[in-house]
């Protein structure tokens, strides 16, 4: 389960699976109690050869792109870009989140995804649209938002028991879905306005995927956040230390802190001398810790992990897999709603395209690129973040450098193809590891 | 069953006279079975002899047609698995079930994590017992709990499910087949388990083809040959030979063919 991959040290036997046999010797008990920051990279490391890579593709493919398009084209690493690259990466971070659950209760050999995610967001974003008109029927923007929400998580819901209670694969069923949804879209849409466009005038609305943060405020919620990623590092240390269970050396634990806090207040620092953060990123990183907590924290989180792993052995232990399954299409279903709501409100408008073009593809790439596994059971809630960062970017690049389309989409093939190259490639490597 | 062929008092499990037909076959004919506390019970047969719908019926997936079933000295029914688990009486299945993506304590807690607050998994807590339990079957091969369950090797990975297992206030513990996939070595590591449970005053059911494993760890061996039970031996004093005789050749109370024809 690689959301645990940070957090538990001596993930891997640091022997061969065979000398770790015959070691009646070793009567001492599991962990070694006080591990060296050197014994605890030494892990890491032995981790990553047996195909448990974490988040370190992302950034080597990060600093890769970094260079690259920094050398080719000088507005590439502005602050102004960086705040660019923020909001354009908003809407696919969303809908990638709910896709990074799906793709973990894959079950065997069966990739369970969702095709339609894109549409069904556009559907979301459609009924926020129509329902803000003034007067026609003018509902406050939150009761909107609830709305859009509502629907997009019924459909969700739908596909669930379409798939789970008739037993249709999910790649059918929401390729179905995807015509379904964008035919919706292309109904409602026209059928209230003759021209396929419909703008949003709720202030509050526009500016959901738009607004930016006073410096101060961006300053105090970095401060915030590195704040209590420290505190729940070393109160989780200290609690391990006292019931006598392997914890990380505190060295380890200070880089990460010191690691976060560099990141973070220097996104901040880079964000504040152009227009400050956008609302949209702090939006995001709510979702990203709401839904890591959920994932990592919770039994349904490890159901939702072991429904991936091995849809038998949870059977057996008692767990509700189409009950996990149906929870899991409906938080997809969920998070697509806030994503075509901060689609159309980055689009200020709903048009009868809305929800087309390459965006499911770059939804279902972020996730994968960020690492979360085709084949169930592998991935962070996280990655949907990074993969969006890394799609998005050299997109981004790309426009700046001001290539053809057609190049746009042959370059972003050819890196989903490289993130699913990596993934299959660690895929057998744990495997291999499994069958000693 | 008359009440003079109720359970001896020494036995945690008791099956009298217990039949399962599947149709027309008599897959179990009035199989009487005994298992003590402390105490491995090796459970034999040919292919079809009916080891398995004998477990099938202890555990409640396919509960007895005819029979009765005594635990703790108590008369019972086992009608559905639930049943059996809250006697306190688990299966490791040859396959295992275990969530390789998963580590040995997710998977030790898998479907009864324990949490607090009725949200948050008490990693802690599950950590603790899980080393607790491993440790008290002296499993001391694992690197660590927190060690994903797909770098194990077999026989780690059957005792983490027999850990899994023993970890529920269990009474009986039967095993099917634990040592048909592992090596020599392996092998060793899982027979010493199953001595250790014994030793600690579970009862254990060992369903295996292998003597040699058999006669290395059981106590008793119950033979059974065409659905019926055609004796139980004290290891001490039998030979491999005479366990192979039974098994291929041991008499049988009923003849099927008869059996079928006298009833109608």
């Amino acid at each position: 389960m690689s959301d645990q991959t940070d957090d538990t040290p001596a993930e891997t036997d640091d022997q061969s699976p065979d000398s770790a046999d015959n070691s009646g010797k070793r009567t001492a008990g599991f962990d070694a109690p006080h591990e060296t920051s050197g014994q605890y990279l030494n892990h890491r490391l032995n981790a990553m050869r047996a195909g448990e890579l974490g988040a370190l593709p992302i950034i080597i493919g990060l600093i890769g792109i970094a260079i690259v398009f920094g050398m080719l084209e000088e507005q590439f690493l502005t602050a102004r870009n960086f705040t660019n690259l923020l909001l354009q990466m908003a809407p696919i971070s969303f809908l990638a989140i709910g896709v990074v659950f799906i793709l973990l209760i894959a079950d065997g050999e069966v990739v369970s995804i969702d095709l339609s995610v894109a549409f069904v967001a556009a559907v979301g974003g459609t009924v926020l649209v129509l329902l803000q008109r003034p007067n026609d029927p003018g509902w406050p923007w939150w009761a909107c938002i609830l709305a859009a929400i509502a629907v997009t998580t019924a459909i969700g819901l739908l596909h669930s028991l379409i798939i789970t209670k008739l037993g249709i694969p999910s790649f059918i069923t929401t390729l179905a879905g995807l015509l379904v949804w964008s035919g919706v879209v292309l109904m409602l849409t026209t059928q209230f306005s003759s021209a396929g466009t419909i703008r949003i005038q709720d202030d509050t609305l526009v500016g959901l995927a738009s607004n930016f943060l006073p410096d101060w405020l961006g300053w105090s919620i970095g401060v915030a956040v590195v704040i209590v990623y420290a505190a729940a590092q070393l109160t989780r240390m200290r609690s391990r230390q006292q019931r006598g269970l392997n914890a990380k050396p505190l060295a380890i634990v200070l880089g990460q802190i010191v690691a976060v806090a560099a990141i973070t207040l220097g996104a901040v620092s880079i964000a504040n001398s152009d227009r400050g953060v956008p609302q949209v990123t702090v939006t995001l990183a709510v979702f990203l810790a709401f839904w890591t907590f959920i994932a990592s924290k919770t039994a349904f989180g490890r159901h939702i992990y072991a429904v991936g792993g091995n849809d038998e052995a949870a059977r057996r232990a008692g767990i509700n897999v189409d009950g996990v399954r149906i929870a899991v299409f409906m938080v997809n279903g969920f998070m697509a709603g806030v994503g075509g709501i901060i689609l159309v409100s980055r689009l200020r408008s709903v048009a009868t395209n809305t929800g087309g073009g390459n965006l499911l593809l770059n939804v279902i790439a972020a996730a994968v690129i960020g690492g979360t596994s085709l084949f169930g059971g592998h991935g962070r809630v996280v990655s949907a973040f990074y993969g969006a960062l890394v799609i998005t970017s050299i997109q981004n690049g790309m426009d700046l450098l001001g290539m053809a389309s057609g190049t746009k989409f042959v370059v972003t093939g050819i890196v989903l193809l490289l993130a699913v190259l990596i993934d299959s490639v660690s895929k057998r490597r744990r495997s291999a590891r499994g069958l000693a | 069953m008359s009440e003079n062929a109720a359970a001896d008092g020494e036995s945690l499990l008791s099956c009298r006279g217990a039949s399962k037909a599947f149709g027309a076959v008599h897959a179990l004919y009035k199989v009487d079975f005994d298992v003590r506390a402390g105490e491995v019970m090796a459970l034999v047969g040919d292919n079809g002899a009916g080891k398995s719908t004998l477990i099938k019926g202890v555990v409640g997936i396919y509960p007895f047609d005819e029979g009765d079933i005594y635990f703790d000295g108590q008369r019972v029914k086992i009608n559905n698995p639930r049943a059996a688990a809250s006697l306190g009486i688990e299966v490791v299945y040859q396959d295992l079930a275990l969530a390789d993506n998963l580590d040995v304590v997710a998977n030790m807690f898998l479907g009864r994590e324990q949490v607090h607050n009725r949200v948050v998994l008490d990693e802690l807590a599950m950590e603790h017992r899980s080393r607790e339990v491993l440790e008290s079957l002296s499993v001391t091969t694992l690197q660590s709990v927190r060690q994903v369950v797909a770098g194990l090797s077999g026989g780690q990975r059957q005792a983490v499910a027999v850990a899994k297992a023993i970890m529920w206030d269990s009474k009986l513990v039967i095993l099917d087949e634990p040592t048909a996939a592992l090596g020599v070595a392996q092998t060793r590591q899982v027979l010493d388990l199953l001595r250790r449970l014994a030793d600690q005053g579970f009862g254990v059911v060992f369903i295996s083809h292998n003597l040699h494993d058999i006669f290395e760890v059981a106590d008793r061996v119950t033979v059974l040959r065409l659905g019926q039970q055609v004796g139980v031996i004290d290891r001490a004093r039998a030979t491999q030979q005479e366990v192979v005789e039974l098994i291929t050749a041991g008499e049988l109370a009923y003849v099927p063919g008869m059996e079928e024809s006298a009833d109608q």
